[in-house]
Parts: structure tokens; C-alpha cells; sequence
């Protein structure tokens, strides 16, 4: 593509012909402040907060979606433009309840940023309006507060078109547009999954994470024990949630900051990862050698899950039966552990923290308690701790190592890539190759498919039977592979599907993403996987023991007991 | 807005026509609006069951053709009265006496602007140039229009339409 | 002062829906001309005869063509915008209804200049009695081989289907008017790019006005020096006003652009209606200027009104007599704009509101003077940064006023009591 000369505040420069202004002034170290543009999606134009002025355009243009051109003029920062700009941010400020102090979004919002920017000091000249909308805490994930929306239209491009759920619509024209579920409907009457990628985009406290830290503060004043297991993502993200750079890997800083929370067992979920390959594993073996079900499909990711009862209910059988790390560990956690340490479960609290939002549902739903209790009591976000290591007080950057408490504290490489798109079937794959073959499997060659982004596939060669196998991410593409798998052409043994961009790794507990941030973390948790000694499930000393002293082996009577599970038909909830 | 103005449902009949009508432009949202348009005359509103149907026949998202819904001024979610009366809301009639109008019609059927009456046969709405301002004030009652209208001779028509369909 | 009655020359003739009616009135010469030029030629003629958009803004409607020519593309559309919205406008309806095929053939002349085989009018819902006059008009155009597959046995296809609004004034916008026809909220894009180059259905895509396209059928039948000789210097043909309000004979008349706006209202229409003095006349619809009595002395035509601060437009002339008040039409428009804003972007969602809450407050006599400073302030933001014409034009009423009848906005303000704006208040409220 060609290049073109223009200037921006007197200042030349060349760039690519199709470059926006904004763009053109990034790269000239020129911030044009922005609102609803958002560097994953699609351009929308519709805040003007970015508005310049352009030679030969009588009005101001928005420097988000205005293409470059050879010898244009730009300026982004005359009185003219300033006043623009503060005009409409005032517009914004007067439809929006002013109460920063007590919002979760304090000190992480857009909007209040760009107040600061814009250094808008002075009181708002109109009568600040309300929606006077009741806020919706149905969700077990989600708090919706439709009186905070600015109508930036971020979270229905990910909700309708990433993630294809449509849960919310514009409701409306005029003053009065909102974006709200349609009909009058709460989010718990939708068929919302929890991926909570639209808080991950909101601007403002629209929407934001259902807060359960209160719970974990109570179960400690009710003296309960508390266990809890941490995700693989979350030793790559925690330390970004304080405020570290993205990709931070700080696995024993996390252990000693959640000790000093209070919490008696530190336990990590890589172990039980490790324990859903062994069953994932065997039951894929399983469906291979007797004609089960194919292909089959993974099960860890709870968004994913709904998304497949509420959409395909006629395909739950693909379903791996298996339950995500998560819930087995809660499984395992409230009967073997309470037994071998003679702990009452009805006094053992079980607390996970999780990349994810859709967690905190999957934990609640009711077929979740074949320990004889709520396998899991709470599921907490990434964001959450982090609020919590800063409430206590804890300056986690300088704390000292921990390691995970036994005798669930180890877990495989295999085990940690759960985090990123595509790990759980590699890790799948090293121990089905390795059982089958008795070969190490040295890596996995996934190869992109050309036109569908997004879609991975891998062939692996099982002692003369290729396995063909798929990787999705986002429901779009995973509602994109079950039209094939509907239609008969999806010629796969096995799909792994990850509701979250870039996997659990991209997941909505975690601190605010971008798609640059995301691929950073990613990097992180494969090198935490390169550098674990053991990196194949079966080899996980801890599991084999778990299996020895208590399962028995995977797909056993009482693993089927403990960490399998069943799936139920949602899709009444269309009105179909 | 407020929960009760969905709470109804809709005939299986009546889902059984919206159907028909939707199933004929699968994968044609370009023809929303002339699928939204026929079945607003078979249905007593555009309910949630009623843009599931034309949803799942047309195959597009819930939430779009509720929300295309809620866009457009002559289109409506809630269940409206068998007669809507627009009054036009502009200048042209408003300096032509259509507040005279206007209270002629809350005068005979005792609602105001948005309401409809408890036996469902009228709704009042304000609503834009109606493009007939050559005999303004004009009211607009499902497709006909009415110009040249006083007080006296709006009560006649409504009342007109209290009697007999017209 | 008689009309030139050239786009409703077969006003009050009987049939002018049937085909064959309108060829017997010399109907469908000005496509078969066309259909014997190259696509650039009718471009051409259109640029030499200077024709501009019927509308509102007046753009070159060559200019507009040649977008989608110079676009390489195997599908292109024409659209009719028959979304005529503008309040006090409705030389649209009467020109479907009494000449419908005039605009079908300028449709196929603009297919045929920039290869466009696709055409749709897009018709407000509040005209349902339109649709079967231009669904009766294009079945016969089709028979008469004026329409279809092989126009008149020269080999170029055209189809032509109706759409329609719902009552949305926005979608008069044209991108707004897209998403529309598309099955989608009617909310305007940003440009660029523009419609010549990615229009409805990410086509390039012509679209004009209802009166644009039935000047191309007469400008192509009666030759470029004819159109020339109609008008004023810059503004060639005639147009048609539609003169509402408070004037003793309302109605769409027809006159050569230029024509004076004040021999308009008293000679022509019989100025204003019942014995009452003028108060004021804002021209071009509700984001038209509104203007003092002295100030109706000019010609009608779009640069000389530009000019002045106002626009033409689509030719509406809204007389106010003196039984009102300027700021209760004031309020009226801008309510009416806060009403339409789409929504989808701040300033016009949130600004038109604003300024509807402003001016209220002045209406109710509780206005200050920096009330007005920040109407002045707002107005300039929605009118600069706004996504789309409606609210750039929004502001219009609302400035002109303040600029043109000052002494009112002051005697309203600090607890002075409007009996006029008083007796118009009502609780506005829309279901």
C-alpha cells in the first residue's frame, strides 16, 4: 500500500494510506483522547470525543474513523476542538450518576479518565438526568446498572457478534436509547453465559463483576477452614491486577498473599487440570475404541457449557462428561481432603480464584454438590483478589515465596496451559499419545485454517489411527464449528472450545485486557510450562497418588461419582 | 419500563401465521421490516414470543428485531389499542390549532397521550409530520388520515369510531 | 403570477399510474435517449445542466453519480428516498401520487449512467396510500418494457422494489436510510466511506431525492439548454414549495428557482390566512432558518439562502402568523429533533435534549441569561460534532431565531410571563 504526507499539529509524517488520524497521531506521540473506540473493535464513531479538525471539512471529523489523505491538515488540540470536546463529555457527565466514590469502577473507568484529560473542573451546566433504572444483580457473574451506560455500543458488539449469545440490545431511540436484555428481562432470565467479556469492554461501571469478597470475610468471622485453589491463569495475571506489567508470573508471591488473607490451604488448580486430562483423556479413549460419541467435545469452560445447552442442547453427548478442574477440585477438596485431615466439610470453606466470571455461576449450579455439599462455596475473579490484597494492606511486589500447600499443590506444565486457547487439548493429547503410544509427544503442530480465524486443527497419529482435532475460541467460532458438527461436516474426534478471546488466559476475571495484553500473558504461561519439571498429567506424582489412595482409577465408580458430571436442556429460556 | 406490558403471550395460531410469514425470507434481514409490518396485522403485539418466532425463521438474534422494534416510531412491543390515533406533534399543525384537537380527543376518550383506553379500542399518540400539512391539523387513525380538524369536528369523528369500525 | 408546471404537468390527470398514460404525455422519452448514451454521457448531460439535489443540501447530483461510476463494482443501487420527514413537507407524496413514473424512469436514467440494475424506493410508512400507486406504476412499466430485464429491447436490466420506513425522521438520513432497507436500526454511518463507494449493502449506491430523479427523466427528455433556461445563474429548473402554516391557500406549488419568497406568500398564496399580521416564516422545513417579515424579500433559490443563513432545502415555506410566539415554534422543532436524534451518537442524543430543556425554560419564563450563552455554546458543539445531518442541521431553528428575533429570547427571560408560549405548554409525552 502506498504511503501519504500529511501533517498533524504542524507536525509531518508518512504513513500507510487507509491509517486513521488516530493512528497517524499515536505515531507521533499525539493522544487523542478517545471514549468508545477501543483498540479490538470495530471503529464506532459515535462518543465524538475524538473530533479534529481537518482542512477543507467545514465540521469537526472524528480522528477514529476519519482515513488519512496526501496533504491533509490536521490539528487535534485548537480551542475550537477543546471546547468540542468538553461540550460533549459535559453531555455525557449529565446523563450519567456522578457517584465515583462508591463505584467499582473507581479509579479503572474511561470516563472518569477522561474527565481528568479533559480537566473538567467545573460542575456540569445542565440538571443531571437519570435513567432511574432498578441496577440487576441477578447475575451470578454480572452486575448490571444501565443508569452508568454511555451507549458506546462496546459491549453489544461483543456480546452479538464475538460472542453471538445476544443477551443485550439498544433499546430505543433518542434520550431515552438504553441498552438493556430485551423485554424488560434480568440478565438470570437470559440466556447470558457469564463470559462477562462485556464488563472486560464497558468503559464505565455499566457493567461490572458480581462481588463476592464479603462472603469469603464472612465464612472467616464464621471461623470456617478455608481452602482454596488458584487457576493456572492467575499467577500470570494477579500481579497485573496490582499493577505490574502484564505477563508477570508470580506464583509464590500469590501463595504467601493468600496465606496472609487468611486462607489455611493454598492449593493449585493445575493439580486438578492435571486430574481432568486423566478422566478427559480416558474418556476420550473410551469413545474412540467402543464407538462413543465424536467428537467429543471439552467440557472445562462453564460459559462454553451453557452456551451448548441453551444453543445445541441436542448436542450435550458431545460434551466431554468430565467436570472443569474447578469443580473437581471442589469435589475432591470437600470429601478426600476432609477425610485425610479430619476436617468437618461442613466447616471446610472452598474458595476458588478463577480468570473467570462465568466460574462464579458454574459453582452455584445446583448438580454442582456430589460431595454432599457446594462442591466450591465461592469463585473469585482475579480483580477481586487483587481488591482484597490491596484492602488488607499486603504491598504484594515485595512479598516473599510460598509453595503450594500438599497435597494438592502440584500440578504438570500440561495442567498449566489450561490457560491459553488450545492447551487443554495439547495436554490432552501428551498423555492420550503417551498412553496409546507409549512415546513422548514432543509438540503439537496445530496449523491455522485458512479463512476461518480463529479455528485451529491437528493431526496426531495414535499407533496407526489419526485423531483429527480442532481449537476454538469464542462462541462465535464455536457456534461456527457446531453448524459443521449439526450438519455432519465437522470430521473431528475431539474440539476444544474456550468461550473467552485467546482462552482463559483472555477470561473477564482477569484485569482489563486488550488482544496485546492477552498475547503477552499467553507468552508467559507457556513459559511457565516449558520450565515446570513434569509437563504430562499422568506423571503428576500428586494425581497418581489421588488415584492410588482414594479414585481408584479415572472412570472408576467413584471418579465418575466425584468428577464427571451431567448436562441439562436450556433452551427453553429462548421461547422457542 | 416498566414488567407488566409483557406479560402476555400470544396464540399458538397466531405464532403458527408469524411463522408463515417469517419462514418465507430465511437468512433476508433486508426484509425485516416488511415481515415485522404483516405480522403486526395477525398479532396483538410484537411480544417476546412473537420476535422469537420471526427470529428463529429468519435467522437472526432476539435481541436485533427487539431492539429494530423499539427504534421505530410506528412499531411497537407493547400491545396497543385496535384504533391508534397519532396526533401530529409538529409545527405546521401545532400553529393550525392542534392543541384543540388534542383535547378534543382526551375530552371523549378520557386518556392522554400514550395511554390507550381500558377496552383496548384506542390508543393517543403524539406523533411526527404526518405530510399532509395542507390540511393541517391532520390526525392520522391506523391508515387513514383526517385534516381540517376543530374541536368539534374531531369529537364527531372519534366518536364516530366509538360506534361503528370504520 | 402563474406556476411552470414541469414536474406536475399531469397533476390532475386521470391514470398517471398506468405506463401507458404517461408515455401518451411524452413519458419514458428522456430513459430511451439515455439508453442510446454511454453511461458518462448522462453524467454529463446532468453536470451540463447543473441539476442539484432536491433534498436539502443541494449537492451536485452529477457529482453524486460519478462516485459510483468511477466504482468498479458487479452490483450497484440507485435509492429513492420517498422518506419525505421534513415537518411541513409534502411535495414528495403529491409528486408519487400524480406523476409516479417520472420517477421510476429517473431512476433507470441513473441506473443506466452508472450501471446500477438494482433500484429501491424507499417509502415512509405514513403513506401507505402511495404504495399501491407505485407498485400499480411499476407492474405497467414492466409491461410496457419501461422496467425489467431488457428496457426497451436495448438490453439494460432494471428492477425497481418498494421499502418501507416505519416512522423514523432519520432514516431520511442516507446511510441511516441504508441500515434501514438492510433490516437494521436506522442509524447513520460515519463517512468516509462514502455511499458512492460503499453504500446499501456495501455497494456503491446512488441515492436521491423524489423530485432529484423526476428532474432527471425531464431534463433528459427536454435537453440541457431547456433546464438552462429555467431559473437563476446557479440554480437551474424549477422547484417545488410546499407552503404551510398560517397562509390563506396552502399547497405544493411549482415555480422556477429564484422565484421571491414574499411574492410567493402574499401574491401566489394569499398571504397570511384569516387577516393576521406576519410574525415570521422559516423556510426549508424544522432545520430551516426562521426569519423576520423584512427579511422575506428575497429569491428562492439554494445559494442565495445559504447565503442568508438558512437553506432551502426541500422548499417548505412555514408562514407564522401573529397569534404565536417565536420561541414556542422553537421549542417545537427542537423538540421534535430530540425526539428523532437516533441516539446513537452524544451530541445530537444528548445536545437536542439539552436544548429542548433550555429552551423550555426560557418558554417558562425562568430562563437567565447565561441559559442563552450555553444554548450558544451547546449549539455549536452539536452542530460541529454530530455524526449526521440531523444534527448539524438541528441546531438551525434555534440559532436563527436568537439571531433574528433577539428582543424575544429577552423578553422571556427572569420571570417574564409568555401567555403565548403559556397556552401552548403541555406535557409532551410520546408512546
Amino acid at each position: 500500500m502506498a504511503n501519504v504526507k500529511l501533517t498533524i499539529d504542524s507536525i509531518a509524517v508518512e504513513v500507510p494510506e487507509g491509517t486513521t488520524i488516530l493512528q497517524a497521531a499515536k505515531s507521533l506521540n499525539i493522544n487523542i483522547p478517545t471514549l468508545c473506540y477501543h483498540e479490538d473493535q470495530k471503529v464506532k464513531a459515535n462518543c465524538r470525543i475524538c473530533v479534529v479538525e481537518v482542512n477543507g471539512q467545514k465540521l469537526l471529523q472524528t480522528a477514529c474513523s476519519f482515513p488519512v489523505a496526501d496533504g491533509m491538515t490536521v490539528v487535534t488540540n485548537s480551542p475550537r476542538v477543546i471546547r468540542a470536546r468538553r461540550n460533549t463529555l459535559e453531555l455525557i457527565l449529565a446523563h450519567h450518576p456522578l457517584d465515583c466514590l462508591t463505584c467499582q469502577k473507581n479509579n479503572s473507568c474511561e470516563l472518569q479518565n477522561i474527565a481528568k484529560e479533559l480537566n473538567m473542573s467545573k460542575p456540569v451546566r445542565y440538571e443531571v438526568a437519570s435513567r432511574n433504572l432498578p441496577i440487576d444483580s441477578s447475575s451470578p457473574s454480572i452486575v448490571h446498572d444501565p443508569n452508568k451506560c454511555i451507549v458506546c455500543g462496546r459491549c453489544l458488539e461483543v456480546c452479538n457478534e464475538v460472542q453471538t449469545v445476544g443477551v443485550l440490545a439498544k433499546e430505543g431511540r433518542s434520550f431515552d436509547v438504553v441498552v438493556n436484555p430485551p423485554y424488560g428481562k434480568v440478565f438470570a432470565d437470559t440466556a447470558c453465559v457469564n463470559c462477562g467479556q462485556c464488563m472486560q469492554v464497558c468503559p464505565v461501571g455499566a457493567l461490572t463483576i458480581h462481588d463476592d469478597t464479603t462472603d469469603i470475610y464472612m465464612a472467616q468471622e464464621a471461623g470456617k477452614t478455608l481452602a482454596v485453589q488458584v487457576a493456572p491463569s492467575v499467577r500470570t495475571t494477579i500481579a497485573e491486577a496490582l499493577g505490574e506489567e502484564p505477563g508477570t508470573v508470580s506464583t509464590g508471591r500469590l501463595v504467601t498473599a493468600l496465606k496472609r488473607l487468611g486462607f489455611h490451604y493454598v492449593f493449585d488448580t493445575d493439580f486438578s487440570a492435571d486430574l481432568t486430562i486423566m478422566e478427559e483423556g480416558n474418556e476420550l479413549l473410551h469413545r474412540l475404541n467402543t464407538g462413543g460419541v465424536l467428537p467429543m467435545i471439552t467440557s472445562c469452560c462453564p460459559a462454553w457449557v451453557k452456551f451448548c445447552e441453551t444453543f445445541y442442547p441436542q448436542y450435550v453427548k458431545h460434551l466431554s462428561s468430565a467436570k472443569s478442574p474447578q469443580q473437581m477440585f471442589g469435589a475432591v477438596i470437600k470429601t478426600f481432603f476432609a477425610e485425610r485431615n479430619q476436617i468437618d466439610p461442613q466447616s471446610l470453606f472452598s474458595v476458588s480464584v478463577m480468570p473467570c466470571t462465568a466460574k462464579k455461576y458454574e459453582c452455584k449450579r445446583y448438580e454442582m454438590n456430589d460431595s454432599g455439599y457446594q462442591d466450591v462455596d465461592v469463585a473469585l475473579t482475579v480483580q477481586e483478589l487483587a481488591w482484597m490484597i490491596r484492602t488488607a494492606g499486603i504491598d504484594f511486589k515485595t512479598l516473599p515465596e510460598t509453595p503450594f500447600d500438599s497435597p494438592f499443590g502440584l500440578g504438570s506444565g500440561a495442567g498449566e496451559i489450561f490457560a491459553a486457547t488450545g492447551g487443554v487439548m495439547e495436554a490432552a493429547l501428551r498423555t492420550v499419545y503417551e498412553v496409546v503410544t507409549g512415546q513422548t509427544l514432543e509438540s503439537l503442530d496445530f496449523h491455522a485454517v485458512r479463512g476461518v480465524e480463529g479455528l485451529k486443527e491437528a493431526e496426531v497419529n495414535l499407533a496407526g489411527t489419526i485423531v483429527k482435532v480442532a481449537v476454538v475460541h469464542t462462541l462465535s467460532q464455536a457456534r461456527a464449528i457446531m453448524e459443521r458438527v449439526a450438519a455432519g461436516t465437522a470430521d473431528y474426534h475431539f474440539i476444544e472450545v474456550m468461550a473467552c478471546p485467546g482462552g482463559c488466559i483472555g477470561g473477564a476475571g482477569n484485569p482489563i485486557r486488550s488482544w496485546k495484553k492477552v498475547l503477552r500473558r499467553t507468552a508467559s504461561v507457556y513459559d511457565v510450562d516449558r520450565k515446570l519439571p513434569v509437563r504430562k498429567s499422568h506423571e503428576n506424582k500428586e494425581v497418581r497418588v489421588l488415584y492410588q489412595d482414594y479414585l481408584g482409577a479415572p472412570l472408576s465408580e467413584k471418579s465418575e461419582h466425584l468428577l464427571h458430571t451431567k448436562y441439562i436442556n436450556r433452551q427453553d429460556i429462548l421461547r422457542l | 419500563m416498566k414488567q407488566e406490558i409483557y406479560s402476555h403471550t400470544t396464540s399458538q395460531s397466531a405464532l403458527v401465521r408469524v411463522a408463515e410469514i417469517s419462514a418465507r425470507y430465511r437468512n433476508r434481514p433486508d426484509k425485516l421490516m416488511d415481515v415485522i409490518l404483516a405480522v403486526q396485522k395477525v398479532v396483538p403485539s410484537m411480544a417476546e414470543d412473537v420476535a422469537a418466532v420471526i427470529a428463529r425463521e429468519m435467522g437472526l438474534m432476539q435481541n436485533e428485531v427487539y431492539s429494530f422494534i423499539t427504534f421505530y416510531g410506528l412499531l411497537s412491543v407493547k400491545e396497543k389499542g385496535k384504533y391508534i390515533i397519532r396526533m401530529c406533534n409538529n409545527a405546521p399543525c401545532h400553529v393550525r390549532g392542534a392543541r384543540a384537537v388534542m383535547d378534543a380527543i382526551s375530552d371523549t376518550l378520557k386518556i392522554g397521550v400514550g395511554e390507550t383506553t381500558q377496552d383496548r379500542r384506542f390508543t393517543v399518540e403524539l406523533c411526527p409530520c404526518l405530510g399532509i400539512c395542507d390540511v393541517s391539523p391532520a390526525i392520522m387513525i391506523n391508515d387513514k388520515t383526517y385534516g381540517n380538524l376543530t374541536y368539534d369536528s374531531t369529537q364527531a369523528l372519534i366518536k364516530r369510531y366509538i360506534r361503528e369500525d370504520v | 403570477m402563474k406556476e411552470m408546471r414541469v414536474l406536475l404537468q399531469n397533476q390532475g390527470k386521470e391514470n398517471m399510474s398506468d405506463a401507458a398514460v404517461y408515455i401518451e404525455n411524452g413519458g419514458y422519452e428522456g430513459l430511451k435517449k439515455a439508453l442510446e448514451m454511454e453511461g458518462w454521457d448522462v453524467i454529463q448531460t446532468l453536470k451540463d445542466a447543473g441539476l442539484r439535489g432536491r433534498g436539502g443540501a443541494g449537492f451536485p447530483s452529477w457529482l453524486k453519480l460519478k462516485f459510483a461510476y468511477d466504482t468498479q463494482s458487479e452490483d450497484k443501487y440507485i435509492v429513492c428516498n420517498a422518506d419525505e420527514g421534513e415537518p411541513g413537507t409534502n411535495k414528495d407524496r403529491v409528486l408519487l401520487s400524480c406523476d409516479p413514473h417520472s420517477i421510476l424512469e429517473g431512476m433507470a436514467i441513473a441506473g443506466k449512467a452508472v450501471g446500477a440494475r438494482k433500484g429501491y424506493i424507499y417509502l415512509r410508512a405514513e403513506y401507505p396510500q402511495i404504495v399501491p400507486i407505485i407498485t400499480h406504476a411499476i407492474e405497467t412499466a414492466k409491461q410496457a418494457g419501461a422496467l425489467g430485464e431488457n428496457i426497451f429491447g436495448s438490453g439494460f436490466e432494471f428492477q425497481i422494489s418498494i421499502r418501507s420506513g416505519a416512522g423514523a425522521y432519520v432514516c431520511g438520513e442516507e446511510t441511516a436510510l441504508f441500515e434501514s432497507i438492510e433490516g437494521r436500526r436506522g442509524e447513520p454511518r460515519f463517512r468516509p466511506p462514502y455511499p458512492g463507494i460503499q453504500g446499501l449493502f456495501g455497494k456503491p449506491t446512488v441515492l436521491n431525492n423524489v423530485e432529484t430523479l423526476a428532474n432527471m427523466s425531464h431534463i433528459l427528455r427536454n435537453g440541457v439548454e431547456w433546464y438552462q433556461n429555467i431559473g437563476t445563474p446557479t440554480s437551474h429548473g424549477t422547484k417545488l414549495f410546499t407552503v404551510i402554516g398560517n397562509v390563506a391557500q396552502r399547497g405544493v406549488y411549482e415555480f422556477p428557482m429564484g422565484i421571491n419568497l414574499k411574492e410567493l406568500i402574499f401574491d401566489v398564496c394569499g398571504g397570511v390566512a384569516d387577516g393576521k399580521g406576519l410574525l415570521a416564516v422559516q423556510t426549508g422545513g424544522a432545520s430551516g432558518a426562521i426569519i423576520n417579515p423584512f427579511q422575506i424579500d428575497i429569491p428562492l433559490d439554494i445559494d442565495h439562502i445559504s447565503a442568508s443563513g438558512g437553506r432551502l432545502g426541500c422548499g417548505t415555506i412555514f408562514v407564522i402568523d401573529d397569534s404565536n410566539c417565536v420561541l414556542d415554534i422553537v421549542r417545537n422543532n427542537i423538540e421534535f429533533f430530540s425526539h428523532e436524534s437516533c441516539g446513537k451518537c452524544v451530541p445530537c442524543r444528548e445536545g437536542t435534549r439539552r436544548m429542548y430543556d433550555l429552551i423550555q425554560k426560557i418558554c417558562a419564563g425562568n430562563g437567565t441569561v447565561k441559559d442563552m450563552l450555553t444554548i450558544r455554546d451547546l449549539a455549536e458543539t452539536v452542530r460541529s460534532s454530530a455524526l449526521c445531518g440531523l444534527g448539524h442541521s438541528s441546531v438551525v431553528p434555534v440559532i436563527s431565531a436568537m439571531d433574528n428575533f433577539p428582543e424575544v429570547f429577552e423578553s422571556h427571560l427572569d420571570g417574564d410571563y409568555c401567555e403565548k408560549c403559556h397556552m401552548q405548554r403541555r406535557v409532551m409525552k410520546h408512546g
